[in-house]
């Protein structure tokens, strides 16, 4: 416990936990969807800083797994709709649009909750450690590996737009009815979404300070910072890049999962390669390796994101722009590490 | 900055039907009064009947009445009557207008009516076909005819004139022929069958060699666009070291240049030799913007490749709003030259579109430019000696941060190029660079960090792979195919095709 956070930082988190679970009793539907949305964000970041602020890998193809995560949910949410759809079919509707008699393979046993959970976990885990593994293993590295994870992602997003993926194509999935039983879009539903979130951002918050608390993050740490030095001290590096590659893969699917039922709709356009470097920035901008930096991140960026595009739709690529290009050359530390520094100054 | 566009000039039908209206101004009242009457009152049934009966007299001045009639007027006893055309009518009518026009007397006409009812037409039309065949002489137009005659033919439900079009068509060289002898080699008949089968055979040996040299064209093409688009990458990555996540918006940039010359040029007389103007004026436009980033933003990220995409990625974020702020968010329209559109005609099915010739020209002329400045200048020179140790290149009194400011320039007026480049070729939009920025990065991946050959070798492999596998699989798989394909390479042979040797640990 006391490893984790001091008495501070666990008072902090038990009040974060009492606002999280009372928050959605006073707030809007819209405020409980958006506040909803950025906090499955958070998760992602904290899964983004896992592996680039703590092992110095910048992976690109983080918005795939959360896609992957959400189509899983999707598959899921689609059959729960059952014969409420427009052509009144035991097929999601876009199955009927393009005439198809039965159900495609990937969709077997997609309407047993479990079973879809189970994909959210393994399907971003196992293209993880798949890829990951073998990645590591011929030492593709930096810059390198960035760019292929971006080729992955983009790769993924032009089978996705496919129809005959099977996966509904451009419009993805949306239109969802139900979830275990109960409406999606009613309140208390919503407010069950909002928690568990919450639960799941204080949880993935505690696991990954766990890890970076622990030997095993030391050899991140390690890793990030002389990894062939760390190689030559013995440690297997593939071995613990391709675990915190998969684990964070793993998180990732899980925010999706929570982001789809909240948001109501996943199509193709979450694995756009843009979407990734997004997250990047989340993480560089609330500071890296700090873990409570990348939350904050993710929670200002995409604060400002859902005002501007109300306010002043045209400038917000101006602004994300510009937090790129400030954050990069201003904050090397992020907002984490310069509140740091001022404290520092003032002690 | 934006260019009025001149009103479109009337397409050539309508010109003509206006001609012919002024012509024959005098009602039509030679021609069959019932048909003229069923074509103003009857329902769409009749109207077809109508528009046929109208086609088999074969009189000039039905002309005039159908070309009225597609434009929903049909003039009665000296009243105009309106009439509701929809798709299936405008079809019919269409189709007639270009049987009658077989027969008219100009042989640009008939030409290009021939060629319209050669895209398919209705089988009603067989017999004004034929009757234009008796009359035909023109050695061009002939074979044209027969051919079109062949597949209203094959439509036909009788069986002898079938295996007559059939042998027909085994003797030309269209692929359309070859769309309707596929289609008949299903047919539930025997007989035609085998006759179709037969001839579709003779069709596809003949079409074979311009496929193959259709594909290979096609594969050069692509490699050649790759190239341009990667060139300046080569440089700027491969050389200084920096992820330019920006370097799509520098092609569009290129792009946009070449748009707003092409406004000025619009209105001088000059308006074919605009692109003798536009290909510097994008060069040094994207690189004047290459050049203000690097001082202004990436010279403090060297060392730094993981900062530099995110600096470059939000870079180019604002570049592509900007655009849109000035330009707006549609695409604008650049016209080509008058000398690059038309193309070659190297065999019955393959045309190499004048464009694409010139751009692998062009990428080969840039090719060799950059080969030159780069092997036999001294800022080729100090260029090649900052990427081998930066180091001992500034021991030695080379200006170690203004090459590379003038190395960034050069690669980005590069991707200008590119972009001046595929201004000829499709759509000018905000979202132009953003469709290169993947494939870039990965030709000078797979090539290989810091050497031009392996660029050029990428782009080329890349581009005959990815369109050979599109013909067998379709464009998306095809391109999904190949990004794995890559992603497989990089992970056999991280260093790219062609490496630099070292024996570092890092390597």
């Amino acid at each position: 416990m006391t490893r984790l956070y001091g008495a501070k930082g666990w008072i902090a988190l038990g009040l974060a936990a009492l606002l999280i679970a009372v928050l959605p009793l006073y707030l809007s539907s819209y405020w409980v969807t958006l506040l909803g949305k950025i906090m499955c964000y958070a998760i992602v970041a904290i899964a983004m800083d896992l592996i680039w602020g703590y092992c110095g890998i910048l992976s690109l193809g983080h918005g795939l797994f959360f896609a992957l995560g959400g189509y899983a949910m999707g598959m899921y949410l689609m059959r729960q709709i059952g014969r409420e759809g427009q052509y009144q079919s035991d097929l999601p509707d876009f199955m009927v649009f393009l005439d198809w008699k039965q159900l495609p393979w990937q969709w077997w046993n997609t309407d047993q909750f479990w079973w879809a959970m189970l994909l959210v976990v393994a399907v971003p885990g196992l293209l993880a450690l798949v890829f990951g593994y073998f990645a590591f293993r011929s030492r593709v590295k930096g810059v390198y590996f960035s760019i292929i994870t971006q080729a992955l992602t983009f790769a993924a997003m032009l089978l996705f737009f496919r129809n005959a993926t099977g996966f509904g194509g451009n419009n993805g999935f949306t239109d969802f009815k139900r979830i275990l039983g109960f409406t999606i879009t009613s309140p208390e539903t919503r407010a069950a979404l909002f928690a568990v979130t919450g639960a799941v951002l204080i949880g993935t918050l505690l696991l990954a300070r766990w890890i970076v608390t622990s030997k095993l993050g030391r050899v991140l740490t390690a890793i990030r910072d002389a990894e062939t030095r760390a190689a030559f001290c013995g440690y297997d590096t593939v071995h613990y890049k391709v675990a915190v590659f998969t684990l964070s893969a793993v998180i990732c699917g899980i925010a999706g999962a929570l982001y789809v039922p909240q948001v109501g709709i996943i199509n193709p356009s979450e694995m756009s390669p843009a979407n990734s470097i997004e997250i990047a920035i989340w993480v560089a901008l609330g500071g890296r390796g700090t873990l409570i930096g990348p939350i904050l991140g993710a929670g200002v960026v995409n604060g400002a994101k859902s005002f501007f595009t109300q306010a002043f739709p045209e400038y917000w690529l101006y602004f994300l722009g510009l937090i790129f290009i400030l954050a990069t050359l201003f904050l090397p530390r992020g907002i984490a590490g310069f509140a740091q520094r001022l404290k520092a100054r003032r002690a | 900055m934006r260019g009025g566009a001149a009103p479109p000039a009337a397409p050539f039908h309508m010109r003509l039907i206006f001609l012919l209206c002024v012509l024959v101004a005098s009602p039509a009242y030679a021609l069959d009064r019932e048909a003229v009457a069923k074509l103003a009152f009857g329902d769409n049934d009749q109207k077809i009947e109508a528009i046929s009966a109208l086609v088999a007299e074969g009189d000039p001045q039905a002309l005039a009445v159908l070309a009225r009639f597609a434009e929903g007027e049909v003039e009665v006893d000296g009243k105009k009557v309106e009439v509701v055309i929809n798709n299936r009518l405008r079809g019919a009518a269409g189709d007639a207008l270009a049987g009658l026009r077989l027969l008219a007397p100009e042989r640009a006409l008939r030409a290009a009516a021939a060629k319209e009812l050669a895209t398919g037409a209705d089988a009603s039309m067989l017999p004004l076909v034929k009757k234009a065949l008796e009359k035909e002489t023109d050695a061009d137009i002939r074979p044209l005819l027969e051919l079109v005659a062949a597949s209203m033919q094959m439509k036909s439900g009788d069986k002898a004139q079938r295996l007559a079009a059939i042998g027909m068509l085994g003797e030309s060289t269209s692929p359309n022929s070859k769309t309707l002898l596929a289609e008949a080699a299903r047919d539930a008949d025997e007989e035609i069958r085998a006759e179709a089968q037969k001839s579709l055979r003779a069709v596809e040996g003949r079409l074979a060699w311009g496929e193959h040299l259709g594909l290979l064209f096609a594969g050069v093409s692509l490699g050649s666009i790759l190239l341009l688009a990667a060139l300046g990458l080569a440089i700027t990555y491969g050389l200084l070291g920096v992820i330019n996540m920006a370097h799509g918006e520098l092609i569009m940039i290129g792009a946009y240049t070449t748009y707003v010359v092409q406004v000025f040029f619009r209105h001088t007389g000059f308006f074919d030799w605009y692109l003798l103007a536009a290909v510097p004026a994008s060069f040094v436009v994207a690189a004047a913007v290459g050049m203000i980033l690097e001082r202004v933003v990436i010279r403090w990220l060297y060392g730094r490749p993981l900062e530099t995409l995110l600096a470059t990625w939000g870079i180019s974020l604002m570049l592509i709003q900007l655009v849109r702020t000035l330009f707006g968010a549609q695409n604008v329209q650049v016209e080509n030259p008058a000398f690059m559109s038309g193309g070659i005609q190297v065999l019955s099915n393959v045309v190499l579109p004048w464009s694409r010739v010139m751009i692998i020209v062009f990428a080969g002329l840039v090719l060799s430019g950059m080969w030159l400045l780069l092997t036999r200048t001294r800022l080729g020179l100090f260029v090649r000696g900052v990427t081998q140790n930066r180091a001992m290149a500034s021991c030695v009194g080379v200006p170690t941060a203004r090459v590379d400011t003038w190395a960034f320039g050069l690669g980005s007026g590069i991707a200008g190029l590119a972009g001046c480049a595929l201004s000829q070729l499709g759509n000018v939009g905000p979202d132009l660079g953003q469709g290169y920025i993947v494939d870039s990065f990965l030709v000078v991946v797979f090539g290989g960090v810091g050497q031009l050959a392996g660029t050029v070798y990428a782009a080329l492999t890349l581009g005959f792979a990815n369109k050979f596998l599109e013909a067998w699989s379709g464009a998306v798989l095809a391109k999904i195919a190949l990004l794995v394909f890559i992603i497989v390479f990089i992970q056999r042979r991280p260093q790219g095709l062609f490496a630099l040797k070292g024996r570092s640990a890092e390597a």
